[in-house]
């Protein structure tokens, strides 16, 4: 059972409890970021079993490689943190998210780029049976350089706050996303979903960053002109500037 | 600045990571070209509402399986087992 007294605990000393062999400091971890793992297995893979799958092993392997984590998050930009030695005090900072990622702290980015890397052997499983390959996938082709320009531009009819309460909305977000194939809705999901770095999410993938830029980019471009055929106004609709005259 | 040129450089200026001064050019853009405004706006609510995407809850049962995983292994691997 979870000692009451690890539950008011910062993550960080949670973290430094369970890397000296405290289990109940590890099982708190554990509640606190498991929905969350489940969430991005889920979210890939589509497949509730396949998901728990993935849950567990990201947490076994985590349990595995507990030592190497030190609590940096190699982010987009910010410096990186270090937990402090144990007995240092003023480690108030250490559970601050990266700007770029609310609500991820680094250790909840170190699980989340375990899972992501279980979650891809399972896709590369899949696709052994389906006889392609998803390394050939994650490859930049020739043309992908080019960027889609945006047809569809009109300002939204309501805020998403509000479209995010309907159900036909989250169906469409659903839709949407899966009309991505796999390489761009990858990057989409880790990237802007579940909040890692581009750096972390090419090393989840094990792509270049410079890859994970330009895919991400398209992702978002894709799925701009698709929410925005639903969503846009359509007596708001804009045409591309034209460049001819400038 | 061209919309195309705007369009390249669209990941930074969203996520904030972009050059001051080409932040200012990118803005100064925008101020002119409606279009660009509102694809910027756009990314900013597709962005925003696939974050705000529903939680997914564990099934109960898989909770209690993966508490007990969590268990056992740790007892197999012993991490930070410190010699006293
Ligand atoms: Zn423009």
């Amino acid at each position: 059972m979870s000692n009451p007294t690890h539950i008011e605990q910062s993550e960080a000393d949670l973290v430094r409890l369970a890397q000296q062999g405290d289990l109940p400091a590890f099982e708190i971890l554990t509640d606190r970021h498991a929905h969350r793992v489940y969430g991005v297995a889920l979210r890939i893979l589509r497949n509730v079993h396949d998901a728990e799958d993935v849950t567990q092993q990201t947490f076994l392997s985590a349990i595995e490689h507990l030592a190497a984590f030190r609590g940096r998050r190699s982010g987009s930009g910010a410096a990186p943190l270090e937990f402090p030695p144990v007995g240092e005090s003023g480690a108030a900072s250490q559970d601050q998210p990266d700007e770029s990622a609310p609500g991820t702290t680094m250790f909840g980015a170190w699980l989340l780029k375990i899972a992501a890397r279980a979650a891809l052997k399972v896709i590369r499983k899949r696709r052994t049976v389906e006889m392609t390959s998803l390394d050939e996938a994650l490859e930049v082709g020739p043309g992908e350089e080019h960027l889609p320009h945006p047809e569809f531009i009109a300002d939204w009819r309501q805020v998403p706050d509000v479209l995010a309460q309907r159900a036909e909305v989250r169906e469409l977000l659903d839709r949407a996303l899966e009309n991505l194939d796999e390489k761009h809705r990858l990057i989409f999901l880790l990237r802007d979903v579940e909040g890692l770095s581009i750096r972390e999410t090419a090393e989840a993938l094990g792509l270049s960053e410079g890859n994970v830029k330009v895919r991400l980019l398209r992702a978002r471009l894709q799925l701009r002109e698709e929410l925005t055929r639903t969503l846009g106004d359509p007596e708001r609709q804009l045409r591309p500037h034209d460049h001819s005259s400038t | 600045m061209k919309c195309s040129e705007l369009l390249a450089m669209l990941n930074e200026y969203v996520d904030g990571t972009v050059d001051p001064a080409i932040c200012e050019e990118f803005e100064r853009h925008m101020a002119g070209c409606n279009p660009c405004q509102v694809v910027v706006d756009n990314i900013r609510n597709t962005i925003i509402l696939y974050k705000g995407n529903e939680v997914h809850e564990l099934p109960i049962p898989f909770q209690k399986k993966l508490h007990a995983a969590v268990r056992k292994h740790w007892q197999e691997v012993c991490p930070g087992d410190k010699p006293e």
